[in-house]
């Protein structure tokens, strides 16, 4: 009893067919899709590759890149197949490329199955390496001067600018590192001496932010200095001020920014599975059915699975099992022999 | 004599037809185009419309957008008409249509110009009126407590960070205002009332910039206060730091995009005239080959296209003359008035006569 079989008469295989090849060549699109995709997400992850450490996996955008390219070589093949499929002539040529097409074609989804999952689990490795990143960054903050760290300080601004955040979980990890270079702390002074001194590790701690830091949208000119301390400005609670500096951590926002890029990865991938598995499976076992190959016009059965759901799956694992068993001896074979010595 | 007279076999008759098709329908994506650019720059413009003053600069994207309706029209209409050219019986119907048609596409062409044109000449004023939207944007931005102004800060602030410009001309149009609210000043401080009574006017100035000013690229964290001091900051000189804020006005940095906007259009507009253009000639050479063609005996046989029938200069006074006889259909004829009147006294008189003689009598 076939799966989800279906009858066609030729009226109804010419409109599969025809949209079917509309299918393919949508599907051509969305393979194109896939590939601007990857290189929006491989740049996107280029552009920001220093709050990373350099250290960013950029296995899902190359997997998406040579993905869009195979979709787009097999799903215009495919459409080829359309065209020819009502022509008897072209088919019966094209009938033996048809099952290692179709191997092809499984193969091809399940590395876009592979994909799906990879772009759902990567995921925690951005949000690994982001954070170790961040860190890094807010601490190389001051290093201006040291080359291959000299824009760290304009790369975690304008990060901190565009993404409406401050400072890795909030802005008080501003306060636990020195992001004045020392180059511009007058030493000679008993403040900076007192301050310096103030700490084991020799480090001018303050209680500020950078300005990258703040809220245009406060009603109030920015406060960056002595934000703990109530009494350095009129009218001003640290512990009530909301809108004066960002609250959000730059970990979250730009984690979720990458996150939002691949749930709709992943959901898109999703969708082009599904469209690509049941199209073709239905044209082909449309067309090898025909009752009578000489007659095109006969109705015919086209299905998904040539048994039901359970019996297919049964039929599969036997298939393993044999598969396994290839290297036993059998047992009927070895006794006869053993009798008849 | 004709103008720039072509011989059209069928065939060719034919080509002309199926390119013009072609071409009308390359016109209507041009017309597409052009309002969709449209929509952009006005979309672009009233996106930093609170510190513009007037609205003149929208005349070039209204005019554009007007274009490219107009354009997705009258093209579409021509490739009606080469659809219908090649059948005799339903191509005279529009002949009398072609002649508004031309004048459309030449309007429309004309159009295109004077946007191209405009988009220069409206320099002048669009820096005049960011002159004074900035101005008023950066009087207004303390006042964050004043219901329609309450976004001023916001708006001016994101303006400075993302044109990466400070002030009107430069960052020394924050020293002549006063940026910080009242309400956030502690007026029993001593430095505050020295400041507010240095000038006249009672105001709080600083020789400090809001933080939007910052520019992110310097090696320094940023100052932002006592900028003119440069004992106030270590190692830091006034007159020769750079860096530090950002050097360009806003008016000059919203000035050079929106005319780099326009600009980066120019070439556009005018491929699209040029194709407008070609679209009206071989639109004439069709018509006039057509008619030609079904003027013959035998419609398969050659005719001729061309532009003007007669040359320019006899074309001109033909239209001269149709013209002034439009205009003297308003007045009376001089003689059949004089004609007219005589008739009309002999009737009077006729009439006079008649109604006399009884009491004669």
């Amino acid at each position: 009893m076939p799966f989800l079989s279906l009858k066609f008469n030729l009226q109804k295989r010419v409109k599969l067919a025809q949209g079917l090849w509309m299918l393919y060549w949508l599907a051509v699109i969305v393979g194109i899709i896939l590939f601007s995709l990857g290189i929006f997400f491989k740049i996107e992850l280029r552009k920001r590759s220093e709050i990373m450490d350099n250290n960013e996996s950029h296995l899902v955008p190359n997997l998406l890149i040579l993905v869009g390219m195979l979709s787009c070589g097999l799903n215009a093949f495919g459409g080829k197949l359309c065209h020819d499929s009502l022509d008897p002539q072209k088919f019966s040529k094209m009938k033996p490329m048809l099952r290692p097409y179709m191997l092809l074609c499984c193969g091809f989804n399940a590395l876009l199955l592979l994909l799906v999952l990879l772009s759902f689990l990567m995921q925690f490795a951005v949000y690994l390496t982001l954070a170790e990143g961040l860190k890094n960054a807010i601490r190389f903050y001051k290093d201006t001067d040291t080359p291959g760290r000299c824009f760290m300080k304009r790369t975690l601004d304008m990060t901190q600018i565009e993404f409406r955040c401050c400072g890795n979980n909030n802005f008080r990890d501003w306060f636990e590192v020195q992001w004045i270079s020392n180059r511009y702390l007058d030493m000679s002074n008993d403040v900076v001496k007192d301050r310096v001194l103030s700490n084991v590790e020799g480090k001018y701690l303050m209680d500020s932010v950078p300005f990258s830091c703040c809220n245009p949208g406060s009603p109030r000119p920015c406060i960056q200095h002595h934000l703990t301390n109530n009494s350095a400005h009129y009218d001003y609670d640290h512990r009530t001020e909301e809108l004066n500096i960002w609250n959000r951590g730059c970990r979250q926002a730009v984690f979720s920014y990458y996150s939002g890029i691949m749930n709709s990865i992943g959901a898109l991938l999703i969708f082009t599975i599904a469209g690509d598995v049941a199209g073709l499976k239905y044209l082909s076992t449309a067309l090898e059915t025909m009752a009578d190959p000489e007659n095109p016009e006969c109705e015919s059965e086209g299905w998904l699975l040539e048994k039901g759901f359970k019996e297919t799956l049964a039929d599969l694992l036997s298939k393993v099992k044999t598969f396994g068993r290839a290297n036993q001896v059998e047992e009927g074979g070895a006794s006869p022999d053993a009798d008849a010595t | 004599m004709a103008l720039l007279k072509m011989k059209f076999s069928q065939q060719r008759r034919v080509r002309l037809a199926q390119g013009l098709w072609l071409l009308s329908w390359l016109a209507v994506m041009c017309g597409a185009f052009i309002f969709c650019l449209g929509v952009y720059l006005k979309i672009e413009l009233l996106r930093r419309d609170e510190v513009m003053e007037d609205t003149d600069i929208h005349a070039v994207p209204n005019l554009l957008m007007l274009v490219g309706l107009a354009s997705i029209g009258a093209n579409w209409v021509a490739s009606r008409v080469c659809q219908d050219s090649l059948d005799a019986s339903r191509f005279p119907r529009w002949k009398v249509l072609l002649l508004g048609w031309y004048a459309v596409a030449a309007l429309l062409c004309c159009l295109l110009l004077a946007v191209v044109v405009l988009s220069y000449a409206l320099q002048g004023r669009l820096e005049e009126s960011l002159k004074v939207g900035l101005r008023n944007g950066i009087r207004f931005y303390k006042d964050t407590d004043v219901p329609g102004r309450c976004f001023q800060k916001e708006t001016i602030d994101r303006l400075q960070m993302e044109f990466r410009c400070c002030g009107n001309n430069n960052f020394k149009d924050w020293f002549e205002i006063q940026w910080v609210s009242n309400r956030y000043l502690d007026f029993t401080s001593q430095e505050v009332k020295d400041r507010i009574r240095s000038n006249v006017d009672g105001r709080y100035l600083l020789d400090g910039v809001p933080f939007s000013c910052c520019n992110p690229a310097s090696p320094r964290p940023c100052l932002q206060n006592q900028l003119t001091d440069s004992r106030a900051h270590y190692n830091y000189e006034y007159q020769s730091e750079e860096l530090n804020l950002y050097s360009r006005g806003c008016r000059q940095a919203l000035t050079d995009y929106y005319m780099g906007l326009m600009n980066s259009t120019g070439p556009g507009v005018l491929s699209v005239i040029l194709i407008q253009l070609s679209v009206l000639l071989s639109m004439r050479y069709l018509q006039t080959a057509v008619d030609g063609a079904m003027a013959l005996e035998s419609p398969e046989g050659e005719s001729e296209g061309y532009i003007l029938e007669k040359d320019v200069k006899a074309t001109y006074a033909e239209v001269k003359a149709k013209a002034l006889d439009l205009l003297k259909f308003a007045q009376v004829d001089p003689a059949s008035e004089a004609a007219g009147a005589e008739e009309g006294e002999k009737a009077a008189e006729a009439s006079a006569k008649a109604a006399t003689p009884p009491p004669a009598s």
